[in-house]
Formats: C-alpha cells, structure tokens, sequence
C-alpha cells in the first residue's frame, strides 16, 4: 500500500479541525430521530433534558408538545419552560416558539420539538429548522425531535413507501451536523399504542392514518431509519479513523456529478445524487448547462430550474452553472476537470421510433464518458411536451413562418420567366439563397419551412412533369436531396447564430446597464447624489420601487426611496436583520419572507454600509437566477458607491475643520498682533522715560520734546488698546446674547460730537465735514452702542484713506427712519466684499497690511440691527467707501429686548 | 564706544513704533531715519547708508527676510529684526538669510540699547593671540584652553568647537542650524539633539549654575548666545 492511504489528507484535516473549531462557538444539535409519530422521541427527549438538569446545567422548553399524555406531562414539570409568543394572522391567534426570547435569555439547552415543523406567517423564519439554526448560531444547544420521513434527501423513498407525499421536509445539512438518537419502538407496539390511543393523531391525518400505520410501512421506514442512524454511525466511526491516523482501508474519494436540467425529473436526480453520495461519502456537484437554445426558456421551466437549484444547494451539492454548445460536451468536459467518477443523468422515456433518430443527451454522455461511471434514471413521464410550443413563441413567430412561405413563392413566381432558358437544377441555388435568407432574417424554423417548401416547389412547377410531384427523371431525386440537406443544415447553422447573437444581445444589455450604472455613480460625487442614481437605475432596469438604508448612530435609517415606497416599523426590522447578519431578507428569501421587499445587505471589504431594499412587482412571484444576479451586481456597485461618497463626505469635514483651525490660528495672530502693536510701543515708551529718569548724565539725554513723544504715543497707543478690547468685548456680548439696549432719546450730533473726541487723537490731520440735517428729532437710542458705530465707522474710513483726505458724516430723513452715512475718499470696496465686510473676522485684501480684526464692522451691524436699524456698503461714484445705516425714530417698546 | 552717534534706519509700518523709537534713539545721540516699506528701506539703505537696521518682519510690501536677503546682497549693514512671537520661524530664516539679532515684541528700551551695542561691535577676532573673555570664563582660541575662575577646564573638541563658534559671533545670536553646520558639517544641520548634549555638556563643564545659565544662553526655539558680561 502506498502511504497516502495511511495518512489523513491535510484538506480534510483542516476541515475538520475548523468544524470542530465552529463546534466551540456553534450550539450542539441533537436530534431525537424515530420513524412515525408515537414511538416516543419527545419523551426521549425530556427524559435526556432531566439528565442535564441534574447536571446543574441550565435547561429550559423552548417548545414541547406533549399532546397531553400523562407520562409526557410528567416529564415536564420539573423544567423551566418559556412561554409562546402569539401571533395574530388573518384575525386568529397563532402560538409559535419565541426564538427572540430564548436568545435573550441565552440558556445553556433549549428543547425545541418537531423540527419539521412549517412556522406560520410572517414568523421570522418559515421552517423552524432555520429558527434552531439561529439558536445554533448564537452558541445555544438545541434538544429537537425528527421522524425520518421529513429528511429532505428520503422524500422520495418515503412517498414510495407509503405513498404520501411529504411537504415539510429538513435539509440534509440540518442532519449531519448533529448527533443523533435513534428512538425505536417495534411497529406491532406502535400499533398497539395506537389501538389504545396513546399515539396523538391530528384531524387531518385521520384519514392518512390507515395507509400510514400498516405495518409494511413501519417497517420499511424502521428499516429505513435504523440504515439511516448506523450510516451516521459508520460516518463518524469513519471522521474518528481518520482524525486519529487509525490505519483502514480508506475507499478511494468519489466524486459524483448530477446533470440538472427544467425537467421535473431532476429533483429526483439531485435526491438521488445526495443518497449515492452519502452512501459512498462522496464529495458530489450538480450541474446545470446553458446552451444557446436553452437561454431563453419559458418562465415554467425557469422556474423549475431555480427550484432545483435551490434543492440541491439545500442538500449541500456543490450547484455549477455551465455554458456551452451541447450539453454532453459541456459535462464531460467539467467532469473530467474535477475528476468525477460517477455521472448521474436522467432520461425520459420516448418512443421507440424517435430513439433511432435522435440520441438523448443520456446516450450521447454514455458514449463519451470513458472511464467515468454513468448512472441513467429513467422516468416515464416523457420528455417535456410543453416545450414545443413554449418555444415558439406565437405571435411574431407565425408572421416569420409566413414570411418565408412568401419568399419561396416569389422565388417560385421569379423561376416561371426564366426557366425556359436555363438547366432547370440552377433554379435550385436561387430557392437555396431563399433558405439562406429565410434563414438570416427569420431564424431556424422558417427556414426550415423554407427548404422543405423549396424541394416541394422546386419537384412541383420545374421539375417533368409539371404540377405533379411525380419525377420522370430519378437524377432529379439527387437534387432534392441535395437542396433538402444543404437547406436544413444552412437553417440549422444560422440559427444557431442567431440564438447566440440574441443571447449576446440579452448579455450586452445588462452589461450595459451595469456599465451604465456603475458611470452615473462614478460622476456622482456625493452621497444623496448617489443613491438617487441607484434608485432611479433600479426602477429603470426593474420597473420596482426600492428604497436605501444607512446607519445613522445605532439604528438604520431610510435615506432614500421611491416615492410609492413606505416602509412601516415591521419592513424596517427586516432590513436591520440583513444588516446585521450580513444576508439577504425578506420577501423571496429564507428569512421573514412575508415582509413585503427584498432586503439585500451592501457588504463592501470593510463590512456593511448599508441595505438595498427592491419591492417584486405584486404579480411575480419570484425572481430568475439572472435577475438575482444582476441585483445582487447592482448592490456591490451601490455598496462601494456608498462607501466612496462617505469616506468623500468625510475627507470634506476633515477638510473644513482643517480650514477652519486655519482661519483660527489666522485670526488669533491678528489679534495677537493687534494687541502687541500698542502694548510694544506703551513698553517702549515707557521704557524710554525711565531712562531719561535713570540713566547717568552724558550717556543719555532726553530733552523735553522727546519726553514729550514718547507721552503722547503711549497715550495714543493706550486708546488704540482700549478700542481693541472694547470692541472684543462687545462681540463677545453679541455672541453671548447678552446685549441689553438702553433706549433714550438722544442728539444725533451730540453722540457724533463724543465719538468725535473719543477719536480725536487719530483724527487729529483729518478734516470731518458733517451735513446734518436741521430739524432733526431726538431718535431713541442706546447712546453708547451707537457711539461705538460712529467709532467704529471713522476708524475704519480713517484706515481706508490716505491721511490728508477729509471724511464726510451725513444725517438727513427718509421716512420713519435717519438714515446716517460715513464716507471717506479712496480705492472703495470690491464690489464682491461690499456684502462680506460685515462678516465677523472678514478683512478686504489688500496691498498694504491694514491692521484690524475684522470686528469693528460686524460689531456695527450687531448693535444697528438691535436698534431694528439697517448697515450696507457701496462705492462712491467718484472713487471711496460709503458706509451708511438707519434708526427708526420709533422703537417698538416690546423690542427692548435680549439679542441672540 | 563705537555706538555713539550711528546713523540708524527705522523700518516699520507702525508709525507709533517709528515714533517712540525716533524719540528713544535720537536721546541716545543716534540720527535716525525711516521707512515705512521694504521698497522704502531699500531705497533708504542705499542712499543714507546706515550704520544699523532696524527691521520690522511684517511689511505691507515684502517680507522682511525678504528684505533682509536683498539688503545682504551688497551691504553688511548690522540688521536687528523686529518681530511678534509667532514668527519664529521667519526669525530664524531672517537670521539665516544674514540678520545679526532680534527682539520679541513688545521690548523695553534697554534691551534694544543693548542689542544694538552687540550689533555695532564687530565679529571677535580669532587669530593667534586671541583670548576672549566674559566674567570669569576665559578662552584662549589660539591655545585650545579654557580657564573658569583661574582654572583649567578640559573641553572636548566638539565642545570647543561650539565655544569658539559662538565666540567668533560675539554675542550675536546664532541659529542651531548655523552652529550645527559650523561645527558637524552640512548633512548634520538637522540633528538638533546633537547640539543639545553637547550644550548642556559645555554648561555643566562652564556654568557655576547649569539651570541659570550665565555665559551660554538659549534663546528659545532659535539658537543660542554667549552673554558677554563685563
């Protein structure tokens, strides 16, 4: 023997090291199996729940029917059992497990019976077997009962068995994860017990009952069963062997391989496939393959596909979809790719007669299988009858039929002139170019049409003698024998290329969709920019209406919708669901699909974004694998749109407080400077005097008029300080809201006239002309407010000047209110600043550094727009700045009030 | 002394700055001149030719590195740099660009009259015979010795090399980057803690108190002086 035999293959080591691994994590399922009703699986159950209580652990009843037998009852008095949760559906209360309140309480076991059960509508789940799998995934063990008829794989042995069809059925995976307990009674006991009652038997199984409880049938399924349970056992008997390197004739690895396709037969291969493959523990993949003439199947037979698909996934095959040319050459190809051994296939039953004409695809893979073992089923149903017609496609179809009657009769008509003169078989190239046209324009069936119709015509009008089929000459039988062969097989060819070129056709265009989509999203730079794209390419590619949620603090919410689309509370916690775990739910899914939209997670390489709701239109009742898919493109596509447009939208925040810091530390150096330019001059003043008082004769001398100076400018530079402070000080009010105003009335020119002095020393070389109109009232005001204005306004137009130039005040009426202007000689205001120059910190660039915080104005309108009054800039006609605001000569007394 | 009397130009945008200067400088005997602009000042420069400049880093026109770069081209007038306490990169650069020393706003006369005699005083002579004293630390150049209070202290050459750098510039200050240039060579003018070592090295060798610096003193975030103490 050679060594690979005796060592255990890495592959397998690791996957077992990582189930075992998932083990820790995962709850452990035990499943309490039995092979009908009565035979005690949910006594079996309690009794192994009341071991582990007396093992101190932590055990409570998710759900027990007990069906009220005595005995039962017993058991569970002494657990702890949740209640059910009520569901109203259609006004009647149903009671189902409450999976949310077992995970809450998080117990050590929980019993949950029956897992075949269907859970009613609008649970979270629709079979409980998914609920038990939630429960699994959050690290609870699970105690559950089965009958051996609801396992999905022996579905078909069963109904054979007993002739029911079974519907609520388990996957296959559900089983072998778990371990398993086999509850057996001997079927003359059941039989007893069911004499006497003790076995619960619902209404609607009555009538069932006397086909079920015979006892040929108990037996077979105690047969059953028992294979079942020791197959399990040799399996882990088999997992053990080989984890712990026990020598042991391993059998060589099977591969097996199930060819699906619409036919119904093929639920039965794929069962099939997954019993030979458990038999021989055998890693098996089913395979279904697109050929050009399959690419556009009727909705029923796509229908039947995805149903198979979706079975076969369930029973854990390994699903390929292949695409070729024929389907024999596709699956011999991929089987001897992947190294398959055995090849499972079915074929119909078709008359005899077709059989010497036609080889199935069966044969046809018999034939070129090699070495690869091929297992035929056969059914008797037949081959598909309704295909025939599904794929003609009635309408525009019988026009091409017509078409191409229409062409050989031209061609016919054509031939009558001409054929006098020429051999009559040249005339047979002008009914082939017929074919071959039929063949372009109309596809593989008229064209069809058209060579048969050509031979007939051809034998018919050309060929001696006339108006008869009858040939005088045999020679011509080569003709049509000819044209006949060369017709089909032209008709056959082009239309193959044209099924081909309609399939690329179908391709391109979701591919330009796609393309399409994903262009719009890259030009579209933020994030409601994007999700308005998604959606209206959704309800353009999907005529449905679909709505975007994004996380928003912990909860998510709907950022985006079609308008139709309301989402209640119930739709929501769906969508948060798929969130969350990452998974599609919804409608058309595994997951609470009674909510009414399909609920798709947009999962990028840093986890989800957010969730991608569509709504199926009300009559489809499922979405085909190509729709899925292009969903499911169109997702990624939004996802990472989504992601980028955040992380944009991020960048810009980071941006904006990066110049917002900027704009702080420019500010904080203007008041810095302004606030150092007079203090150094104060020191330096200051300094200066001391000196002249201090230092030695002859070294130093300061004669009055330098002491002088150096008074004057400390004082000069002492007010410029106090106008810095008080004018922070007074924007610090204004943001606080703490200004209270005031109002007396008040001399307009009395107020000028302080401010005036206020600024004397800085106005010293200027000359003020003031045009104050007359008669003017007292106006209500808060005098000092607006005497800081007026200081404010002459500063600054004392700033803006050359220092020769005079400055200009006027007072004059426009009614209800005085409106006062400040203007002084100069460049004047930007045009684009005249607006901006009340904002808080703004300073109009200009050559020469100016120095200012860019408070004195924005303090102006503060206190103007207090006193309900008005502040705006313009430019003089004639060069230089016109500041002007008003005051209202009637305050509304309510209005003394708090500003914010 | 040399200081007495110099022609010095003012360059300044603040005209209460010019002013209390003008008042202080001319008390002191100096004539003074002024600028308001770097176009100004070098205009001035060129025609009053100045013993001394004093500039202001913030011009409305140019900066006043900039200023200084253009003045350095033909003059090697002494520059003091006036500036606010955030531009302290720009002093450096200024210092860098040929400036000889600087103030931090606001400044009290006497320190300006004091830089202004370090400015005027020309770099130390270092040849031969040279020996440079301040307080009680002497350092004979030519002899590679230094004496604190009479005694002899062992310097390593790197530590030496520092003393003599800022000897040579006389009380003027010199920029970390200028030293560790003079001293290591050009690829080392970033390895500032290089300096550092050594100048604590030098302050425990030669400071009577190393945490009150008296001879060696750093002038933050620039570089360092020697205080030159009668």
């Amino acid at each position: 023997m050679n060594d690979e035999y005796r060592r255990p293959d890495p592959d397998e080591l690791l996957a077992k090291v990582q189930a075992e691994e998932q083990q820790t994590t995962r709850g452990k399922l035990k499943i309490f199996m039995g092979y009908a009703a009565g035979v005690g699986k949910t006594y079996a159950m309690l009794e192994a729940a009341h071991q582990r209580l007396n093992q101190k652990l932590d055990v409570i009843i998710g759900y027990v029917e007990t069906h009220h037998r005595v005995e039962t009852d017993a058991l569970i008095s002494g657990l702890e059992q949740l209640p059910m949760a009520t569901l109203e559906y259609r006004g009647t209360h149903l009671r189902e497990m409450d999976v949310d309140g077992i995970l809450a309480r998080h117990p050590f076991l929980v019993l949950v019976d029956e897992l075949a059960h269907t859970n009613a509508p609008r649970c979270r789940h629709p079979k409980r077997y998914q609920d038990v799998e939630e429960l699994l995934n959050a690290g609870i063990n699970v105690y559950t009962t089965l009958n051996i008829q609801h396992i999905e794989s022996l579905k078909d042995i069963v109904q054979q068995i007993t002739g029911i069809a079974m519907h609520e059925t388990v996957p296959d995976r559900i089983i072998e994860g778990a371990e398993i307990e086999l509850v057996d009674l001997p079927p003359d006991e059941l039989i007893q017990r069911l004499n006497e009652g003790k076995v619960y038997v619902s209404d609607q199984a009555a009538r069932a009952i006397t086909r079920f409880f015979r006892k040929g049938n108990l037996t077979a399924l105690r047969e059953l069963s028992l294979r079942r349970a020791a197959e399990r056992v040799d399996l882990q008997m088999r997992d053990y062997m080989q984890t712990q390197e026990i020598q042991g004739p391993w059998p060589a690895r099977e591969r097996l391989l199930v060819c699906i396709s619409s036919h119904p037969l093929s639920e039965r291969l794929v069962r099939t496939g997954k019993r030979l493959a458990d038999d021989s523990n055998a890693e098996w993949f089913v395979v279904y393959v697109e050929t050009p003439e399959r690419m556009r199947p009727a909705n029923s037979h796509k229908e039947r596909v995805s149903k198979t698909i979706r079975l076969a996934e369930e029973l854990g095959a390994k699903v390929v979809s292949l695409t070729g040319h024929s389907v024999p050459e596709a699956v011999i190809d991929f089987a001897r790719q992947n190294n398959i051994t055995r090849i499972i296939i079915g074929k119909p039953v078709r008359p005899r007669f077709i059989e010497l004409f036609r080889t199935s695809v069966a044969d046809e893979i018999i034939r070129r299988s090699g070495p690869i073992d091929v297992n035929v089923i056969s059914d008797e149903s037949g081959p598909l009858k309704s295909s025939f017609f599904e794929n003609l496609r009635p309408h525009r179809n019988w026009l091409r039929y017509l078409w191409s009657v229409l062409l050989v009769g031209i061609v016919t008509g054509l031939g009558f002139p001409i054929y006098s003169f020429i051999h009559p078989t040249n005339l047979v190239m002008l009914y082939l170019a017929a074919v071959v046209i039929s063949a372009i324009l109309w596809g593989r069936g008229p064209s069809m049409l058209a060579s048969a119709l050509s031979v007939l015509a051809f034998d018919f009008f050309f060929v001696e003698p006339h108006l008869s089929f009858t040939v005088a000459d045999t020679q011509f039988l080569i003709t049509f024998a000819g044209l006949l062969v060369v017709g089909l097989v032209i008709s056959n060819l082009a239309g193959t290329v044209r099924d081909q070129v309609e399939v690329i056709q179908k391709r391109e265009q979701q591919t330009s969709a796609l393309y399409g989509l994903s262009k719009r999203l890259t030009e579209s730079m933020d994030i409601e920019s994007v999700m308005k794209t998604i959606l209206e390419q959704l309800s353009l590619t999907f005529s449905r209406d679909a709505v975007i949620l994004l996380p928003e603090r912990d909860s998510l919410v709907v950022r985006a919708k079609t308008t139709e689309l309301t989402l209640d509370e119930n739709e929501v916690a769906v969508a948060v669901w798929a969130f969350e775990h990452k998974q599609p739910a919804g409608r058309g899914t595994d997951t609470l699909p009674a909510a009414r939209v399909r609920y798709q997670p947009l999962i990028t390489a840093h986890g989800a974004v957010g969730v991608l709701g569509a709504k199926p239109l009300e009559t489809e009742k499922f979405i085909s694998p190509e729709q899925r898919q292009l969903l499911e493109s169109y997702g990624s596509l939004a996802a990472l749109a989504i992601e980028r447009a955040q992380m944009e939208e991020q960048a810009k925040k980071m941006q904006l407080t990066y110049v917002t810091e900027q704009l702080q530390t420019a500010l904080l150096n203007s008041i810095s400077h302004d606030l150092r330019t007079p203090l150094s001059t104060i020191t330096g003043a200051f300094s200066g005097l001391m000196e002249a008082e201090t230092a030695k004769k002859g070294t130093v001398h300061f004669d009055k008029k330098n002491r002088l100076e150096l008074i004057e400018t400390g004082v000069e530079e002492s007010a410029r300080l106090n106008r810095l402070v008080s004018n922070l000080l007074d924007m610090s009010r204004l943001e606080a809201g703490s200004l209270k105003l005031n109002l007396q009335p008040e001399d307009l020119q009395e107020v000028i006239g302080a401010a005036l002095t206020r600024l004397a020393p800085l106005l010293s070389t200027r000359e003020i002309n003031m045009e104050i109109e007359p008669e003017l009232p007292l106006i209500p005001m808060d005098a000092s407010l607006i005497e800081q204005v007026f200081v404010n306004l002459l500063d600054n137009a004392v700033k803006f000047s050359k220092p020769d130039t005079p400055i200009e005040i006027r007072a004059y009426y426009t009614g209800g209110e005085v409106s006062i202007s400040v203007s002084n000689p100069g460049e004047g205001i930007p045009q684009e600043d005249l607006e901006k120059i009340f904002d808080k910190f703004y300073r109009v660039r200009r050559k020469e550094d100016i120095n200012g915080t860019g408070l004195g104005l924005s303090i102006c309108k503060g206190f103007v727009e207090a006193h309900s009054g008005r502040i705006w800039a313009q430019n003089h006609p004639k060069g230089g700045a016109i500041l002007t605001f008003t005051l209202p000569l009637r305050q509304d007394n309510s209005k003394e009030k708090t500003r914010g | 002394m040399v200081d007495q009397g110099v022609k010095i130009l003012i360059v300044d945008d603040e005209r209460p700055i010019r002013r209390f200067l003008r008042a202080s400088l001319i008390s002191h005997g100096h004539e003074v001149h002024e600028a308001e602009t770097g176009i100004e000042a070098l205009e001035q420069a060129a025609r009053v030719k100045p013993d001394l400049i004093i500039l202001d880093l913030g011009l409305p026109d140019m900066d006043g590195v900039e200023v200084t770069r253009k003045l350095r081209e033909w003059t090697t007038t002494p520059i003091i740099i006036l500036s606010v306490r955030e531009k302290e990169e720009e002093k450096i650069t200024a210092l860098e660009a040929g400036a000889d020393d600087y103030l931090t706003k606001p400044f009290g006369l006497g320190e300006l009259v004091i830089r202004i005699k370090v400015a005027l005083r020309h770099t130390f002579p270092v040849n031969d015979h040279s020996v440079f004293q301040t307080g009680t630390l002497k350092v004979d150049l030519a002899g590679h010795l230094v004496f604190l209070d009479g005694k002899n202290i062992s310097l390593t050459p790197t530590e030496f090399q520092i003393l003599r750098v800022l000897i040579w510039q006389n009380g003027k200050v010199v920029t970390q980057r200028q030293l560790l240039r003079e001293v290591w060579g050009e690829a080392y003018s970033d390895e500032s803690h290089l300096l550092q070592v050594n100048i604590s090295n030098l302050r425990r060798k030669l400071e009577p108190e190393p945490a009150k610096p008296k001879y060696l003193l750093t002038e933050t975030g620039v570089g360092y002086r020697i205080n030159i103490v009668p």
